[in-house]
């Protein structure tokens, strides 16, 4: 059934290209704060399940509410109220800092007021202070996904999708980047994310892992664990997508 | 500040923060309007002639006085009949003036080096006129009407302008968008709350500007350096000159629309409008000239409207009300164009 407390509460989603399915009948309900790992070979349909979630793609069937709202009647109301960091790093390279924050500050209502205040908060927790005025392009790559982070949580949404946010990112910034997941997460804010490191899935508190379009596995890390008799979530990942027929 | 003034302004510094593309975008007008005002003539001047005269005669004197005389030849003297033969073919001379007499008349040939063909008739014409002489006065009064020293600058002007605004307009504007949607930051503005039309707006404003200043640098070169007629139709040159300029950024809309990577959207602008618009937009080769298949293609081509059009009101210094005609059939392209980009665009979600 339809909880409305969850944050995010999927039913029979499907999506389809012509004949191929990438994304078939999914079904899971994410709570209010929780931090959900959403996990999947390449392929699986991960990208596509979240893109419909955030109202970037329509879905061919099924139904899915989003901080409250329905994603096929109501994308606009959906937008307002979620944050999304894609795959791929992407801020303005050629502006500075505080540039790309007062753009997506103003892109989600933010008043000049509001985001002059959370502004210098935010470079303080982001330890940029004296990068303000730096081009993006010209600072390393663990500091841009942080910065990509901010800038897709500053407006403080219920839901933040986040794709697959630490690639090609190394263990230490990881590791502060997922610091800034809990931090977000503890403040209120339901964590989407997907990720290929598996050492990750352990931080979240639940664990999906789709397979062809479809989510063969749900439940929190320890209790995966123990169903698939394994150590680690490396091992539970391996069995449960070891039939996979797509490939990239 | 509201969301379409920050995208603008956002747009506006990654166009001034590339300061290649922002030195491409301003000087390449400049260069390529000197370039055709100046260095490019279609005229022909300094043709070198060889004359071969039989014997000397009062008539074969006179010509070649006025072969000298004549600032478009270069008189290189009289020589053999069996060397013209090497002397054209080894490229010395250009054309060979054969002169004799037969029965008191005064007889001529003229052998003419032909593989430039512009060259070719251009010589034969000044040679024929130099043979006629003063004295035989030409029956037919040619008057050149709204470019009296047929300079070719006048005629380039509107065609330069007409490729320079698809080139701008529609290759910076695509690339722009697609490149955003290359990085992904297409998506981070297509899933906040900001609406497409904010988002495309937002891409076009700043080009569109951009684009304005470029038009009134050309529009100061032609007008002073270029030394074309200044007169009334300004305002109306403005006009059609930014109806055509969101017609090219509506062409790179949609090509932004077809294209995912910046390398196709660039292969996209430059082959399938920059080609064209050089060839079949009237700007190098007469329309007129065309075979009739590629005269019914080059209606398509929007900047051959622009161009005629152009012609007419910076050149025959015409009105508004001789260029409706091109001014409608812009709109038309420009609301048909746009509508189809808009849609495609809107269909990604």
């Amino acid at each position: 059934m339809e909880n409305r407390d969850n944050a995010i509460s999927v039913a029979g989603l499907t999506k389809r290209f012509g004949s191929f399915t990438a994304v078939d009948h999914i079904t899971f309900d994410v709570g209010r704060g929780e931090i959900f790992g959403f996990l999947g070979a390449n392929g699986a349909g991960k990208t596509t399940a979240m893109r419909m979630l955030c109202g970037l793609s329509v879905p061919t069937s099924g139904t899915g509410r989003v901080a409250g709202y329905d994603i096929i009647s109501q994308p606009e109301e959906v937008k307002r109220h979620i944050g999304y960091m894609s795959q791929k790093f992407s801020l303005y390279g050629e502006l500075t800092v505080k540039e790309n924050l007062r753009l997506f500050s103003s892109i989600y209502g933010m008043s000049a007021a509001r985001f002059r205040e959370v502004s210098q908060r935010l470079v303080k927790d982001l330890e940029m202070t004296g990068m303000e005025n730096t081009l993006v392009k010209d600072i390393p790559v663990g500091w841009k996904q942080k910065l990509a982070f901010v800038s897709a949580t500053m407006h403080s949404p219920e839901v933040v999708f986040l794709d697959e946010p630490t690639g090609g990112v190394d263990p230490v910034t990881r590791r502060k980047f997922w610091e800034l997941i809990y931090k977000a997460s503890s403040e209120g804010m339901t964590v989407f994310v997907t990720t290929h490191y598996l050492d990750e899935a352990e931080y979240c508190n639940r664990v999906s892992i789709m397979v062809d379009g479809k989510i063969s596995a749900l439940d929190s890390p320890s209790a995966l664990k123990e169903k698939y008799h394994a150590s680690t979530m490396d091992e539970v990942f391996r069995t449960v997508a070891k039939d996979a027929v797509r490939t990239e | 500040m509201s969301i379409l003034q920050s995208l603008v302004k956002k747009e506006m510094l990654h166009i001034f923060r590339d300061r290649r593309t922002v030195t491409i975008t301003l000087v390449m007008p400049l260069v390529l309007l000197l370039l055709f005002g100046f260095a490019i003539s279609t005229e022909v001047n300094d043709v070198r002639v060889v004359a071969v005269v039989e014997r000397h005669t009062d008539g074969s004197r006179a010509i070649i006085e006025r072969l000298r005389a004549n600032p478009y030849i270069t008189f290189q003297g009289l020589t053999a009949p069996g060397d013209v033969d090497y002397l054209l073919r080894s490229g010395q001379t250009d054309a060979a003036l054969f002169l004799r007499e037969e029965g008191g008349r005064q007889s001529a040939q003229i052998m003419v080096d032909a593989a430039n063909t512009t060259v070719a008739q251009a010589s034969t014409a000044y040679l024929r006129s130099i043979i006629a002489g003063p004295g035989t006065v030409s029956p037919v009064l040619t008057n050149t009407l709204y470019n009296p020293q047929l300079n070719s600058a006048y005629n380039f002007v509107p065609g330069i302008m007409g490729m320079i605004f698809i080139l701008i307009c529609a290759i910076m504007t695509s690339v722009s968008i697609v490149s955003e949607k290359e990085t992904g930051t297409m998506d981070l503005l297509l899933v906040s709350p900001v609406r497409p039309r904010a988002v495309i707006l937002g891409k076009l404003i700043p080009y569109f500007l951009l684009s304005c200043v470029i038009l009134a640098v050309m529009l100061t070169i032609a007008y002073t350096v270029l030394g074309l007629p200044v007169s009334s139709s300004i305002a109306d040159v403005i006009l059609l000159s930014l109806v055509y300029i969101v017609l090219s950024l509506s062409v790179g809309l949609l090509v932004s629309a077809i294209a995912s990577t910046r390398l196709t959207a660039l292969i996209v602008s430059a082959v399938v409008f920059m080609l064209p618009v050089i060839m079949l937009s009237g700007m190098i080769f007469p329309i007129d000239n065309m075979p009739e298949v590629l005269q019914w293609l080059s209606c398509v081509i929007p900047a051959r409207w622009y161009t005629a059009a152009m012609r007419k009101l910076m050149i025959q210094e015409l009105g508004l009300e001789y260029v409706v005609e091109e001014l409608v059939i812009l709109l038309s392209m420009t609301g048909v164009i746009l509508l189809v980009a808009l849609k495609k665009f809107n269909t990604r979600k």
